[in-house]
């Protein structure tokens, strides 16, 4: 529609557009619902505009006693304003909250990558654990879920071309997906205001085919190994493993298989680990206790920086019933360059 | 009035009875508290107008060229602060209401006049401080000083500026409180609810609002001064707090503040439309239940600003649902107004312009408001230009265009002079253009996926920004006409009759400017809206005069 009329006009129109490109699989749908209401609001718009017109120039200068119409009101008048707007506006909240959705709900063979805010910059990190900072380069036509944290003030993800934004929190994890449809560039924003460069914290969002971002991947080699190779060796390092054994009568939990699962609180009730329960439950054991346990782990917080603990938390992601953490792990080759980063962290732990 | 002559003289009015300064800021008289809340609130607009303008020619160009980033931070924070708490919150009630609440009453006062004089000085301590931070460094952390930027990381004069807000709020809470006390006691005998004029329901509806909304506030930036200057964990979480938790406390309040700005103007646009149609205003008792309703609604749609921030999908469902409801009082207000000029005598001053303007802006800001509490829009335009967008059109548009109005209807009655018709009517064109010129491309900006709160932008958003600019400076001159010509008017402007635009309310009565003591003898309470009684009084005494003068000509 768009690019038809813009036929008929000159250039200005490319310096002037309306809507940004619609680059993701939901983009259409937002924009969609968008000119609905545009359209619904042009036309209840003009009526209401039109007819208070109409009234003020009709019955303009005229003389006191031609007044006519003092009724106090009119059954019919306003059933009509309520019940019109009401209509409309629960047609937008199903139809919105049906969009809203569609955010939210993470198709479950969505691929992870992990961002971190932090005043001013966004850091990515590739499942590989390739790093960028502010330019994030994802492949097409894939689902792409995101776990983000921030580490000092609240920002916020935003792609437009994706229409979608979550707001990055410092001290807990909030997660988004989309799948891009579209290869190019894209504006990547802060739109959380967060201090001195906030609005130069963004980047470009990159969208490659898929075999150019496999060749991206194989170019960049990784300067550290992946989150979960980096997790194993903490989990090593901060002697996690002392208590977090497979013994039943061991000290802490068994962490085996526990991602994912809904386990018991010792307040009672119960809660399905999740990143966010498992990060929190490093930096502050006591707020969502195992039942069956005593309250003997120390905190981590201020001792592990967001990113170790995403790289323990990946790591514990891996744990299954069956079989040996290292057949999980893709990424075994990169095991002797990450002691070295892990030794450096022990000491610090 | 005989009765009164011997202690009653037409020639001395509550403007002119002293002149001393002592008898301006020791005055226990709600009209003369007005005039001081006048004076300082336009002295804060002007100076959040500066800082308007300095951003409109920052976001002239794609680059941070004219202001350093820590400069423009400064600069739009200042911005909100000052109109959002200096002088939109306190505009309509302090100066509008003040002088109007007794009037309306047929009241000699408020019921606590000095707690009001105290409100004013409050008020201005608040601002004083307020003032003193922007002098000694200024303030960076947005209007809304989310945490933990506001309390762990900003470095600017926080507290001074969260401090001048928080006794600025008494301010409210203590008016608020004086207004709901003198509206249920103070009414004149048969004054009843069912007759009270609708800018006495819109003042009402938002003094409730004050009372109950501004404590909450005033805790909330207690805890951040606490966590800021104490270190206690609140909303930093690295000290073991909540960051949203703030969110959820402010919006608590803040959002509610927003229908504090609003819901005055929508009682002066309801005397407006009534009184320049000559007509009763259609379904009053709906436009007064709607204010109350808009009241209550306010406080349970808060969480409509945190839908990003990753809240439950149900909670933002219901968050969602519930602020779509507001819709339906305010479409009721919308329709009645533009129906009680149906088969009206409609005349065209100043105050209807403004009252006309308001339906058309606040048509927009409303159902732009639509789109934003549908979850699936609100997504991608939140914190970008589209929410800059809908809420001056809501707060500038609705809540100035009120404030405006109801100050060209009212001035007449404040000073007892005329103000020159021509020029008003050229600035109420020249804010109604200027401000869609300066807003309406920010909606599109803002779909187009512009953040708010930047710097520098990319080239493309460049056209749309430049529009807006131009618009702004169409705006400016249309805010700075009034303030000449009301000057102007108070010094040479033409004698104000009573009752210059034939208006019924009971304020319109008495002598312009108003005696002191409001009414020299017991107000006679008559429907502050029955021009049909009125106009047929006047065909009776029209036919007496004929009949009188035909008297003569057959004898």
């Amino acid at each position: 529609m768009i690019e038809l009329i813009k036929g008929y006009l000159p250039n200005i129109l490319d310096n002037l557009p309306l809507l940004p490109e619609q680059a993701s699989t939901i983009a259409a749908e937002v924009d969609l619902l968008t000119l609905a209401w545009t359209a619904i609001s042009f036309v209840s718009g003009t009526i209401v505009v039109a007819v208070a017109l109409y009234f003020g120039i009709r019955y303009r200068r005229r003389y006191a006693t031609q007044v006519g119409g003092h009724e106090t009101h009119a059954p019919a008048v306003e059933i009509v304003s309520m019940l019109i707007p009401f209509v409309a506006c629960m047609a937008m909240f199903v139809w919105g909250t049906k969009v809203f959705v569609d955010m939210r709900r993470i198709p479950p063979d969505a691929v992870e990558y992990f961002a971190f805010g932090k005043q001013w910059m966004w850091k990515i990190q590739h499942p590989n654990g390739l790093r960028e900072i502010n330019d994030f380069t994802i492949p097409v036509d894939t689902p792409i879920k995101l776990t983000m944290t921030s580490e000092d003030v609240i920002h916020s993800f935003f792609i437009p071309a994706f229409r979608v934004k979550q707001d990055v929190l410092p001290g807990r994890y909030t997660t988004m997906w989309f799948e891009a449809t579209e290869l190019g560039e894209f504006h990547l924003f802060c739109a959380e205001y967060c201090g001195s460069e906030h609005s130069y914290m963004g980047g470009t969002v990159t969208v490659l085919s898929q075999e150019d971002y496999q060749d991206f991947l194989n170019q960049e080699s990784p300067e550290r190994g992946s989150p979960v190779s980096g997790g194993r060796e903490l989990f090593t390092s901060l002697a996690c493993v002392t208590c977090h054994q497979e013994a039943d009568n061991a000290r802490g939990p068994s962490l085996r298989g526990v991602y994912g699962r809904e386990v018991q609180l010792a307040s009672g009730t119960s809660v399905v680990v999740d990143d966010a329960y498992l990060r929190e439950s490093i930096v502050n054991p006591r707020a969502k206790m195992r039942s069956g346990y005593m309250p003997l782990m120390p905190t981590f917080e201020g001792q592990v920086t967001e990113e170790q603990l995403h790289d323990l938390v990946s790591y514990i992601k891996t744990l299954d019933n069956t079989n040996d953490v290292a057949a999980n792990d893709d990424d075994s080759s990169d095991d002797s360059h990450d002691s070295e980063t892990a030794t450096s962290v022990s000491a610090g732990g | 009035m005989s009765a009164h002559t011997d202690t009653y003289d037409p020639k001395v009015n509550y403007l002119n009875t002293d002149w001393s300064i002592k008898s301006w800021l020791l005055t226990l008289d709600h009209k003369r508290i007005a005039w001081l809340y006048l004076v300082s609130i336009s002295g804060f607009f002007v100076l959040g107008g500066i800082f308007a303008l300095l951003i409109r020619l920052e976001l002239l160009t794609p680059q941070g060229d004219l202001l350093s980033p820590d400069g423009y931070n400064r600069v739009f924070t200042q911005h909100g602060v000052l109109m959002i708490f200096l002088f939109l919150i306190p505009s309509i009630p302090a100066v509008l209401g003040n002088f109007l609440v007794p009037l309306m009453c047929g009241a000699i006062d408020v019921a606590f006049p000095r707690l009001n004089l105290a409100s004013w000085y409050i008020y201005t301590i608040g601002g004083i401080l307020i003032v003193i931070a922007l002098i000694t460094g200024g303030v960076d952390t947005g209007w809304t000083f989310y945490t933990p930027l506001s309390s762990t990381y900003a470095n600017s004069q926080v507290m001074f500026v969260a401090l001048g807000v928080f006794i600025a709020g008494f301010s409210s809470i203590l008016t608020g409180l004086n207004f709901l006390v003198t509206i249920h006691t103070m009414r004149a005998p048969g004054l009843t609810w069912g007759r009270l004029p609708l800018f006495l329901w819109g003042t009402y509806a938002t003094s409730l609002i004050n009372v109950l909304g501004t404590p909450v506030v005033a805790i909330t930036i207690g805890l951040v001064g606490a966590e800021r200057t104490l270190g206690l964990g609140i909303f930093d979480p690295a000290l073991g707090g909540d960051p949203v938790l703030f969110q959820h406390l402010f919006w608590f309040y803040s959002h509610p503040a927003v229908y504090i700005m609003i819901l005055p103007a929508f009682g002066v646009i309801s005397e407006l439309i009534s009184a320049f149609s000559r007509k009763r205003v259609f379904g009053y008792s709906f436009i007064a239940a709607s204010s109350v309703g808009i009241a209550v609604l306010g406080f349970i749609v808060w969480a409509h600003h945190l839908f990003t921030t990753g809240m439950s999908v149900y909670a933002a469902t219901v968050f969602s649902a519930l602020t779509m409801l507001i819709a339906v009082p305010t479409a009721v207000k919308m329709i009645n107004w533009t129906t009680t000029m149906y088969q009206g005598a409609v005349k065209w001053d100043t105050p209807m312009l403004y009252a006309v303007g308001f339906l058309g802006l606040f048509l927009i800001g409303g159902l732009t408001g639509v789109m934003l509490a549908t979850l699936g829009i609100d997504i991608h335009v939140h914190d970008t230009y589209f929410v800059v967008a809908h809420f001056h059109y809501v707060m500038v548009g609705g809540a100035i265009m009120g404030f405006l109005g109801g100050l060209h209807f009212w001035w007449p009655k404040m000073t007892g002079r005329l103000y020159p018709e021509s020029f008003s009517k050229v600035s109420a064109v020249l804010i109604f253009v200027g401000f869609n010129a300066t807003f309406f491309p920010q909606f599109i900006l803002g779909y187009m996926g512009m953040p708010r709160r930047y710097h520098a932008y990319p080239e493309e958003f460049q056209v749309l920004n430049i529009f807006s600019t131009a618009g702004a400076s169409i705006l400016g001159v249309g805010y700075l006409l009034p303030l000449v010509y009301f000057t102007w008017s108070i010094v040479a402007g033409k004698k104000a009759p009573e009752n210059p635009w034939g208006a019924m309310g009971l304020e319109w009565r008495i002598p312009s400017p108003p005696p002191t003591e409001n009414f020299v003898k017991e107000p006679v309470i008559t429907d502050a809206y029955d021009y049909e009684h009125e106009i047929l009084k006047e065909q009776i005494e029209e036919i007496a005069r004929d009949e009188a003068a035909a008297v003569p000509s057959t004898a």
